[in-house]
């Protein structure tokens, strides 16, 4: 019944070869703009219909494997071309169709007049086919080639103005990172495929067999080594410590790639897999404390350098890394479904985020064009008092940001909120409980102030753009206007879908749908979380405290905030003063990259030099060429013994003689 | 046609002898029947593919006396099998692609140059379907000398001491393996065999201590060719200095002699001698592999960059035939074929900027994207390739021999080797990025002309092959796979229970066990024997 599913990864891939192989001779930007967008439209028209479809079934029988054809079969090992439609890949499948539609169309209006228009849009269209790879695919091969070919139109979109080093470099650094990562998602596999095998006869890498099987694995052991590896490649796809600094470096490509690939969903694919894979992760406690632990400390400390940073982008940027920490805490704590629902409220209003920004930066561009300045168009202290030239932005732009602060009613309370009661209450780390909430706590501070500073600079305020450029400022056209309100009112209401039980309750019995939903899914995990700790009753009061406290976090965030940038402006500056070490540490990022280049790169291209010239040209030649001249001087020696003159050949014939008849009469 | 696999083989020096009767200097001429010689073979060697029937048997073979000379009895013996078979094939369809990227590229001694590299090609496939011993030695080292030519004449300024190191390097490595060969002779005449056809040998049981000597002087040769570290150093220098069709057939071809000859010879001959020296020569290619790629990484010249990431690649190739298991074998079969294929695409990229620019100092280039983009597309598919991304052809190779290696005995070699994945990226991508992005600089760099159609033409089928075998590699893999598993049992040291050629009575015990004695000395390293990893 799930016959046409084949067409939700085919729809990119057809509008990648038509921009890609024709586009430069199309030329016309609204047709090459169109096909981009409507491939992935058709896309999300199938996803839909196989989302009803799927909720259509009865709720055991929602996991439908669909075999297309044999990859590759050698020995013991077999991989298929084959999707997996279950709820989890069906939420999946309407985010990036959904997501990728709306930031197709955005782009059209984005990228209009730049260079190379037609292959920003091929490569657009083979990112969602990569993405969609690797949310269907029902094997860790096919799996990971979605999650490379992610990787590799990442690169290819953060390098799209290669004519800049920047942006060749930060292309480079992205592509490397993720390969770290590959290789622990590589040695997972490995690892996976041979215990299982080895141990009871099950040679597979299928999600469904996997599943089926997996109260075969014990707990810890093998299963740690197996999920730390897969772990790995989760931080280097997600952007977490350590292998989060390639992601803000990202920011280089054009915003609508920042939107769809580097906040709504390349990004979240480790969180995916994790979730995927959430009957192994569950089984090894010592797995989850590290995913816990590293999705704290990622929220946290990506945030304190949020407050500092200036671009525009990159604060989202850090921003999104450290919202990707408190999906990885959730799934560090069990709590599977609340980073799902996060990932996917984050995806609507991060996405509205960064095309607002966007949409700021065009803006802003234009503007400086026309008074022919060169100050930055993403420096939010050229900015200022937008909110006048752009109501439209500026409106979408503070829902999504309300609901990324944590202000209830909006969809990111829900989901953050959800994960930091999961991370206070959970079973399974114990007294790590109050360390993981306080971390998730006091990043939700500081989002709740660089959120709202970034607001305050851009939008409110003087304007402090160049003199004259400001009436050239103007709000953006409806193709750029429309995506930011469906995103805006998504932001806005997406979080209904999560309510938490506490809540639903009071408002008359509403239940949470999206756990009911992916219940299947985590059904396995969720049974063995249920048999293997003691879940502590914790009253509703403390509940309600806790959410309360969220509140007033977001809260002082925000007027910390208003007072900084707005009532008195001084202060930032007097604290700067103050503490100049501190602010340039965390301007400079805590000087992680500098740390990174003097521990590996340098030495790494050090070592390869030595290598070289030491040992291949010193070593291995020497002794080639040495061999080589010995020869030569032994033979330049003997050849004294070839002269071709008569004389002295009867002269060696004689001495040879004596030789011979003394040694018989002496001997 | 019964005796397609000698037409196809001969056709070259058909071509050879047209050639001969082409006045020098008529360029145009000498360069189309070259051509027209190698899409001939190519034609000819397709009915080999589709008439191929897949088993493990020996496949259109030829089996006639050849020479008899006092014991010597050498006879022409050839056929192909599922190990053999993609290589024939991937060397008549490179050699046309070969012909056609020198069109402008060697303008002196067209008639010498062309005479090389088709007698080159019969001296390649010779030895991919020579069944008989001594033949495949004949082939083996008629291959040296057109090449040893084609570096010498047609190289670069450093070209002599190139050529002069590649020749003997591999000499060296031949000669033992001639010795090995003839004492392998008389060992096997003692037990009846009287001619060096390769099937009778397999049943042979030689000593241990025996096997240990042979195995080092065959495995010698072979890993000269491969190249494995450390004898890999002729290796940069030869391809350096080598015009470029003479780096695609080297990388392309005759670096495929030496995995070959290990899966082929070295290892279904002395299987014992072959777990002896499986520790030696996975750490060999796994520090081939890391070394090779660390060493590519502040490479200034890009061929030399390509040439070191070979000897990274033929690595994992070597690893995955030590494996000993179908994935390690199959993934190792199937990876000579892309590094054929990718590697040779790299060379003829190479060749490109090297024939419009006459450098190939990487800091000479940059921002090459905006001046040509077709280029900068080929170029970078192939590059793709080459760090495996998946749907690439080099992934799925890649991938077994990892797997393979996972399961085998060599684990943590293969753990090691995974990270050369990593290493991959930053060499390739490093180096594409200062080629082809930045800004277009160099004023010498700003009129350069994007690829023309007989360029374009060479690069296609490459790519539609980097795509098919990416995306659908199972209908090659088929065609292997009977073939592989024989081997693997060749290799496998158990009790025998096999031996069908009956050991004659009077067979010396001191040099050939018999056949119930050749007690296992080595453990199986079957997947199902082994324990799980302590954890």
């Amino acid at each position: 019944m799930f016959d046409n599913v084949w067409l939700i990864p085919l729809f990119p891939l057809i509008g990648f070869l038509i921009n890609g192989l024709l586009g430069k001779k199309i030329k016309n930007e609204t047709i090459i703009g169109s096909i981009g967008a409507l491939a992935v439209f058709s896309s999300f028209i199938v996803s839909v219909m196989t989302f009803i479809k799927l909720i259509g079934l009865p709720s055991a029988e929602r996991s439908v494997n669909i075999k297309i054809f044999t990859w590759m079969t050698a020995g013991t090992f077999n991989a298929d071309i084959a999707f997996l439609i279950d709820p989890l890949s069906c939420l999946m499948l309407l985010v990036v169709t959904g997501i990728g539609t709306l930031i197709h169309i955005y782009s059209i209006g984005y990228m209009h007049g730049e260079e190379g228009f037609y292959r920003f849009f091929a490569y657009l269209n083979l990112f969602v086919f990569s993405m969609l790879l690797l949310v269907t695919g029902n094997n860790l091969l096919l799996m990971f080639v979605g999650w490379e070919g992610v990787g590799l139109c990442s690169y290819l979109l953060i390098g799209y103005y290669f004519h800049k080093k920047s942006a060749g470099d930060a292309g480079k650094k992205a592509f490397v990172m993720n390969r770290v990562g590959d290789f622990g998602f590589l040695l997972g596999t490995f690892t996976l495929f041979w215990w299982l095998g080895q141990t009871h006869g099950i040679w597979t890498i299928q999600f469904t067999e996997l599943a089926k099987n997996a109260n075969l694995f014990p707990t810890g052991g093998v299963v740690t080594v197996i999920t730390l590896c897969f772990f790995l490649g989760a931080t280097g796809k997600s952007a977490q410590i350590p292998l989060y600094t390639w992601l803000p470096d990202a920011m280089e490509g054009p915003t609508p790639v920042s939107a769809l690939i580097h906040a709504a969903t390349m990004v979240t694919a480790g969180v995916y897999m994790i979730a995927r894979m959430s009957y192994l992760f569950i089984r090894s406690p010592e797995t989850m404390m590290t995913v816990a632990v590293i999705g704290a400390c990622t929220a946290f400390f990506a945030a304190t350098i949020g407050t500092a940073q200036n671009d525009i982008k990159r604060v989202l940027a850090y921003s999104t890394v450290s919202q990707l920490g408190y999906m990885f805490l959730a799934m560090g704590v069990g709590a599977f479904t609340a980073g799902v629902f996060h990932l996917m409220t984050h995806a609507f209003f991060k996405a509205c985020l960064f095309l607002g920004s966007g949409a700021v930066i065009h803006s802003m561009h234009g503007a400086l064009h026309h008074v022919h300045s060169h100050d930055d168009a993403q420096d939010m202290r050229n900015m200022g008092g937008l909110s006048k030239y752009m109501p439209m932005t500026y409106g979408t732009f503070l829902v999504a940001t309300i609901a990324i602060a944590g202000i209830p009613g909006f969809s990111g309370f829900f989901s953050k909120d959800e994960i930091l009661w999961q991370a206070f209450a959970n079973p399974l780390h114990g007294s790590l409980n109050m360390l993981l909430w306080g971390l998730g706590a006091c990043a939700a501070l500081m989002t709740a102030f660089y959120m709202f500073r970034l607001v305050f600079m851009t939008f409110h305020g003087t304007c402090r753009i160049k003199a004259g450029a400001e009436k050239h400022l103007h709000e953006s056209p409806m193709v750029i206007v429309f995506p930011l309100i469906v995103l805006a009112i998504l932001s806005m209401v997406g979080g209904y879908i999560g309510l938490p039980k506490l809540i639903g309750d009071l408002v008359g019995g509403i239940p949470n749908y999206l756990e009911h939903y992916l219940e299947p899914v985590f059904a396995n995990a969720n049974a063995y979380m249920q048999a293997h700790t003691h879940h502590g009753h914790h009253s509703h009061a403390l509940e309600w405290g806790l959410m309360g406290t969220s509140v007033v976090i977001a809260v002082v965030g925000i007027c910390t905030a208003y007072v900084l940038y707005i009532a008195s402006p001084e202060i930032p500056k007097k604290f700067t003063a103050a503490f100049p070490a501190l602010h340039r540490a965390v301007y400079n990022k805590w000087y992680i990259d500098e740390l990174y280049d003097f521990m590996l790169v340098n030495p790494c291209k050090s070592l390869g030099r030595f290598l070289w010239k030491g040992f291949d040209v010193l070593v291995v030649d020497g002794i080639v060429n040495g061999v080589a001249h010995v020869v030569m001087a032994f033979g330049g020696v003997i050849r004294y013994m070839q002269t071709g003159q008569i004389y002295n050949y009867a002269w060696s014939m004689t001495f040879g003689v004596v030789v011979i008849i003394g040694y018989y009469l002496f001997k | 046609m019964s005796n397609i696999l000698s037409v196809m083989t001969f056709l070259p020096i058909v071509g050879v002898l047209l050639l001969l009767f082409i006045p020098k200097g008529s360029n145009g001429a000498l360069r189309s029947v070259a051509l027209v010689t190698t899409v001939v073979t190519f034609i000819a060697s397709l009915p080999i593919l589709t008439g191929y029937q897949t088993n493990a048997e020996y496949q259109f073979v030829e089996n006639v006396p050849w020479i008899a000379a006092g014991p010597f009895a050498m006879r022409y013996n050839i056929g192909i099998d599922g190990i053999s078979l993609w290589l024939v094939i991937l060397t008549t369809f490179i050699m046309p692609i070969a012909v056609l990227s020198t069109w402008t590229a060697v303008e002196d001694k067209v008639k010498e140059y062309m005479i090389c590299l088709l007698i080159l090609e019969t001296a390649m496939l010779g030895a991919f379907i020579s069944l008989d011993l001594f033949l495949f030695y004949i082939f083996w080292e008629l291959m040296l000398i057109p090449m040893y030519f084609m570096i010498g004449i047609w190289g670069g300024k450093n070209r002599l001491y190139a050529t002069v190191k590649f020749f003997i390097y591999t000499l060296v490595g031949s000669l033992l393996m001639l010795v090995a060969l003839i004492y392998l002779y008389f060992l096997g005449t003692k037990t009846g065999i009287t001619d060096f056809s390769l099937v009778h040998f397999f049943d042979l049981k030689i000593a241990p201590a025996t096997q240990t000597w042979l195995f080092a002087a065959f495995a010698l040769a072979f890993a000269v060719k491969v190249p494995m570290f450390p004898l890999h150093t002729w290796l940069p220098d030869a391809h350096t200095e080598a015009p470029t069709a003479g780096s695609v057939i080297l990388a392309a071809i005759m670096l495929k002699m030496g995995t070959y000859g290990f899966i082929r010879f070295a290892m279904p001959l002395f299987p014992e001698a072959t777990h002896q020296f499986t520790p030696l020569i996975a750490t060999l290619a796994v520090i081939g592999i890391i070394y090779a790629a660390l060493v590519a990484m502040v490479q200034e010249d890009v061929k030399k960059l390509v040439a070191y990431s070979s000897v990274a690649h033929l690595g994992f190739v070597m690893l995955g035939l030590f494996a000993l298991n179908e994935q390690g074998v199959t993934g190792a079969l199937l990876q000579n074929l892309n590094h054929g294929i990718s590697t040779g695409a790299l060379f003829l990229i190479v060749g490109f900027i090297y024939e419009r620019r006459h450098t190939r100092l990487i800091t000479d280039f940059g921002g090459l994207s905006k001046q040509m983009p077709i280029f900068a597309v080929i170029f970078m598919i192939v590059t793709l390739s080459s760090v495996a991304l998946p749907g690439t052809n080099g992934f799925v190779g890649e991938f077994l021999i990892l797997v393979g290696g996972f399961e085998s005995s060599l684990r943590w070699w293969t753990i090691v080797a995974s990270s050369g994945v990593i290493f991959a990226a930053v060499y390739m991508l490093w180096m594409f990025q200062r080629v082809m992005f930045g800004e277009l600089d160099n004023p010498k760099n700003q009129a350069l002309l994007d690829l023309n159609a007989r360029e374009i033409a060479i690069m296609v089928p490459l790519l539609v092959m980097i795509f098919v075998l990416g995306v659908y590699p199972n209908p090659f893999i088929e065609k292997m796979t009977p073939s592989i598993k024989k081997v693997i049992a060749h290799t496998r040291i158990e009790p025998v229970t096999t031996a069908k050629v009956a050991v004659p009575a009077v067979a010396p015990a001191a040099e050939v066990a018999p056949a119930d004695h050749a007690a296992p000395v080595h453990p199986v390293t079957e997947p199902a024997a082994e324990k799980p990893a302590a954890h």
